[in-house]
């Protein structure tokens, strides 16, 4: 938008922007004063703005209790967009499918009859109409199995239709994502893969288990981590090393000497442990009876075997008295 | 493997929405951050320029050493920190030897950069030294007058790309309907040579005047300060193709309360408000309006008309 001024110069007016520029003055090439110039700058300026005045009171304005206000035109100068245009999503797949059978969308209604209860019942939410799971008997038909359970495949079959559907969404923000025109509310991140192979998800690491192991990262240095600076909000670590308990050296009055119960304790659960390896009873037990008998009838039979069996003395040889 | 990440609560989803590509664009976020070393200058050019942009900019306080905008490495933090903010043009100040007082003045693209411009600093003068009648100091957020006075900002591509950088910069949101006791500040920027612009912020004085248009008046308020061209760098054309493109029209808004019928045609539903019969204002009994006094008249005048038809005839 241009106007002209008594002075017939033509300015350049961008009422949407308040935006004036007037490209005809020409400033003096020689300094003047500082003072001189600003001064003629802060009239240039002044005439650019009440020429942008006279355009934007001249505008229909309706009064409200702030005051007058007008409605502002489009602005005329061009500016680049701070971000892209909004690209079109594409169709999803169901949307493309009803495209081409000439399926309209009906608006189905929030409440709906129902027959059995003789009540309008809302359609999703607590106390629905047609609930899978408030049926309570279920007619087997000719091609049952007798084993299955009609409830839990009535489950199954919910949970796989479930699983179908956000399969078939992630397909459709995957499509929209590569077109560039993901929704600004989703986002879509790749968790990481297994490196093994399996289908398995690696197990997040937890607070407790980052610090145990920065600790241990930490015990690598020179200094064995004493002198490390901490992070803020990093916890000292645990002890490391190993753990001793050593017992007092001089036993407090009245106090049982520790380290002597601490050896007794000891020694005993030793012994009671291989108790069964240092004394057969039973065998003990046998051979006290035996010599009990012995004695008993030992004097009267003699033992019972016959001459013959035992080892003969050799008459013949003289007794040796070896220990001379 | 992906997962579908959406936001759980409702102010986290309202964020998100604000920061999505719209079809008409309100104005841009300022960032306003500075380099290694700062002169005094510099930062207070940067407290100012935040003061005055109040409401849509954001400063960081801390020194920037890594971010060089000219540089092809160096630009990578400025599009990380405009992604993170949302703003799409920032204000980075510094001061070298080589280039003393400096301001870089760039314009990010879908938060990649889109094209700088580097002036130095010379003359600045705070607005705390400006003494002024404090009545007509501008109110914050208020939508100023932007003015350019000279034919270097024509003729020197160098001032044509800082008019369109400081029309961004001090534009402010873009609105349909303006309150006009609102208008309180104007910036004001001369080309006083080809490679100068003096820049400076003024309040305004209404003044009552004989016609509707009341006769404006400027009083210098703000930091005033002469901007020296030193570097730009334009956008290359590819981008600057696509930042240009605008959308030919506005979404059709929803008509409401209007129905289209194959039977009936177009019907539209009208709300009355509720009448409240006991505080109606029933017609006016002053002698002067009396209906049969106007009718009478009408009357006459009828026929007086048919009967100077007839005379003439």
């Amino acid at each position: 938008m241009e106007t002209e001024t008594e002075t017939d110069q033509i300015y350049h007016i961008d009422v949407g922007n308040l935006l004036g520029f007037n490209p005809n003055h020409r400033f003096p090439s020689a300094p003047s004063s500082r003072e001189e110039l600003v001064k003629e700058c802060l009239e240039e300026a002044r005439k650019l703005v009440q020429a942008i005045a006279n355009a934007l009171f001249n505008f229909p304005s309706t009064e409200t209790n702030d005051g007058p206000i007008v409605q502002l035109p489009p602005p005329t100068t061009k500016l680049p967009r701070e971000k892209h245009v909004p690209r079109p999503k594409p169709p999803t797949k169901w949307e493309e499918f009803a495209l081409k059978k000439g399926i309209q969308k009906r608006k189905k209604d929030k409440v709906v009859w129902d027959e059995q209860t003789d009540q309008f019942k809302r359609r999703h939410g607590y106390d629905r109409v047609n609930d899978d799971n408030d049926v309570p008997i279920i007619e087997a038909k000719a091609t049952d199995e007798p084993g299955e359970d009609p409830f839990a495949k009535r489950l199954d079959e919910k949970k796989q239709r479930v699983g179908k559907q956000q399969k078939n969404r992630l397909q459709n923000l995957k499509a929209a994502e590569k077109a560039g025109a993901l929704p600004s509310h989703v986002q879509l991140a790749a968790t990481s893969l297994p490196i093994s192979g399996t289908k398995s998800q690696p197990k997040k690491i937890g607070k407790d288990e980052l610090g145990d192991v920065a600790g241990l990262a930490a015990t690598s240095t020179a200094s064995g981590g004493k002198f490390d600076k901490k992070l803020p909000g990093e916890k000292a670590p645990k002890k490391q090393g190993k753990h001793h308990k050593y017992l007092p050296v001089v036993a407090g009055r009245g106090a049982v000497n520790q380290e002597k119960e601490q050896t007794n304790n000891v020694l005993s659960k030793i012994i009671s442990k291989h108790s069964h390896e240092i004394l057969n009873v039973g065998k003990a037990i046998n051979m006290y009876n035996v010599k009990k008998e012995k004695k008993k009838s030992g004097r009267s039979d003699k033992s019972g075997r016959s001459d013959k069996l035992k080892p003969k003395k050799d008459i013949t040889k003289k007794p040796t008295n070896k220990a001379k | 493997m992906m997962e579908i990440r959406t936001p759980k609560t409702g102010k986290a989803k309202r964020v998100l929405e604000k920061r999505a590509p719209k079809l008409v664009e309100t104005g841009r976020k300022t960032l306003i951050l500075h380099g290694t070393k700062t002169s005094a200058t510099v930062s207070s050019v940067l407290m100012e320029l935040y003061r005055l942009k109040k409401g849509g900019a954001i400063k960081y306080s801390r020194r920037n050493e890594n971010i060089r905008p000219f540089e092809s490495g160096g630009e990578t933090s400025l599009e990380f920190f405009s992604q993170k903010t949302d703003c799409s043009i920032f204000v980075y100040g510094s001061h070298t030897k080589k280039r003393p007082d400096n301001l870089v003045l760039g314009r990010m693209y879908d938060h990649q950069v889109y094209d700088l411009i580097e002036v130095g600093i010379e003359n600045f003068k705070s607005l705390l030294s400006f003494s002024y009648d404090k009545k007509f100091a501008p109110h914050e957020g208020t939508k100023p007058f932007i003015c350019f006075t000279g034919e270097g900002f024509e003729n020197v591509p160098e001032l044509k790309h800082l008019k369109e950088v400081l029309t961004d910069l001090f534009r402010g949101e873009v609105v349909d309907n303006l309150n006009l006791t609102g208008l309180d500040r104007a910036y004001v920027c001369s080309a006083i040579s080809p490679t100068k612009v003096f820049l400076t912020h003024c309040a305004l004085k209404l003044k009552r005047s004989g016609t509707i248009v009341p006769r404006m008046e400027l009083v210098e308020v703000g930091p005033s300060m002469d901007l020296v061209i030193r570097r730009n760098r334009l956008p290359n054309e590819s981008l600057m193709k696509e930042a240009m493109r605008t959308s030919k029209d506005k979404p059709k808004k929803k008509e409401k309360n209007v129905d289209q019928d194959a039977v009936r045609g177009k019907i539209g539903k009208i709300y009355m408000p509720d009448q409240k019969l006991d505080e109606m204002h029933l017609h006016d009994k002053s002698k002067g309006r009396k209906r049969e006094r106007k009718e009478s008249k009408l009357l006459n005048e009828e026929t007086d008309s048919k009967k100077n038809k007839k005379s003439s005839e």
